[in-house]
């Protein structure tokens, strides 16, 4: 009858599973209210940029963020799925700059630098970062001087990636809390530097 | 397989539609999709390698006109319809209408029979494979040649995994490949970075 029909819109869809599984005893619909709060709420990139002010205010935690990041944002009460076994944090510099995409489905450390935005899902991110990184930066409004070299990182497997960028000029002495408030998503992901 | 799904370095794409400010979901359906999935895997019902391979497996019109969400809801629709934890016909009557899922499956394969360790710094090049089922070597890497340039803790081995074959957790190597190799003359000069699992490199 599938072929048929017309097709359920997604909202239909995802209505019907939701109902599916409660008629097989699942809380379903309890589990769903409190998730989506936890996606809303909990994965948000001010995780990764309360990581990113640490890193650059305490030396020796950025020692440890950048030899096992996963243990690193642990301390600071950061958790990372079962299945995420590894965070490699990716370190910019004044002559290095890092990029981080998903090639094959839209993979990413979701709990700390937050759940990817539409662009990063899209086809032309995908498609095109891997094999003309610099161009794709400069379209995103980022113009990168020809001297700084370019690692782009495809999330191939479980191993999960955020980019550390550089502090910028102009804030020394500035407290932690309000250097997270200057890191964004973008910077983490690698479109932008700060 | 090479699918719709792998699309790295796939001409003919336009601008990035970037918005520092873009939005993560758009609807409410997609945030309860999204839960929905976390409570499948929760429960035991599939794993990621499973729900991605499921994705991959669309059709590919169904698959580029789908955004994130629908494609996300189809692969874990898919899994459970083929695992039997729903049935189609039961969905099909919740939802009052047809319910897309993605084509069949073909079968998996296991780690490779023999699998080299690799240090940092020795190059590697990635095996000529070509299978059915899932993989997790983007097209554009095979056959090229990179620098490990550090071990990542094993996971289960995806071709096995997403296939309800036994997989058996293996390392997988960053390695770093130069886009000029990987597309002569049409690629951005950069190191390309790539997770590659144990069972797809030999010694170069």
């Amino acid at each position: 009858m599938s072929e048929h029909r017309p097709v359920a819109p997604p909202d239909r869809r995802v209505a019907a599973l939701e109902a599916a599984f409660e008629a097989r005893g699942l809380d379903a619909r309890a589990f769903v209210d409190k998730q989506v709060r936890v996606s809303e709420e909990d994965w948000v990139p001010q995780n990764g940029a309360r990581v990113v002010a640490k890193a650059w205010t305490d030396p020796a935690f950025r020692e440890r963020l950048l030899r096992d990041g996963r243990s690193a944002v642990a301390e600071l009460g950061l958790t990372m799925p079962a299945h995420h076994r590894h965070l490699v944090v990716l370190e910019n510099s004044p002559t290095l700059h890092n990029v981080i995409c998903c090639t094959q489905c839209s993979c990413t450390a979701y709990t700390i630098i937050g759940l990817p935005p539409d662009w990063y899902k899209d086809f032309e991110y995908r498609a095109r970062v891997v094999r003309e990184s610099r161009t794709v930066l400069r379209e995103m409004g980022l113009d990168l001087a020809p001297e700084i070299e370019i690692r782009v990182w495809d999330t191939s497997a479980d191993t999960r990636y955020m980019v550390l960028p550089v502090r910028p000029a102009g804030t020394e002495g500035w407290s932690e809390e309000r250097l997270a408030a200057i890191v964004t998503k973008d910077a983490m992901i690698g479109v932008a530097r700060l | 397989m090479d699918g719709m799904h792998d699309l790295g370095g796939k001409q003919g794409f336009g601008p990035v539609r970037h918005s520092p400010r873009a939005n993560v979901f758009h609807e409410e359906w997609e945030k309860r999709g999204n839960a929905l999935l976390a409570l499948a895997v929760k429960s035991g019902f599939l794993n990621m390698d499973e729900y991605r391979h499921a994705i991959e497996r669309m059709e590919p019109r169904h698959y580029l006109a789908a955004g994130y969400y629908e494609r996300a809801l189809t692969g874990l629709l898919t899994m459970l319809v083929e695992k039997g934890v729903v049935s189609r016909d039961e969905l099909e009557r919740l939802a009052g209408g047809a319910i897309p899922l993605a084509r069949p499956s073909a079968p998996g394969r296991p780690n490779a029979a023999v699998r080299e360790r690799f240090a940092k710094g020795d190059r590697v090049r990635v095996k000529e494979d070509f299978i059915p089922g899932h993989i997790r070597m983007p097209a554009y890497i095979r056959g090229k040649t990179g620098v490990v340039v550090a071990e990542s803790p094993a996971y289960p081995f995806p071709d096995a995994h997403a296939h309800g074959v036994h997989a058996d957790d293996e390392p997988t190597y960053d390695v770093a490949f130069r886009a000029e190799d990987l597309w002569p003359h049409g690629a951005d000069p950069a190191l390309v970075h790539v997770g590659v699992f144990q069972s797809y490199l030999e010694r170069a």
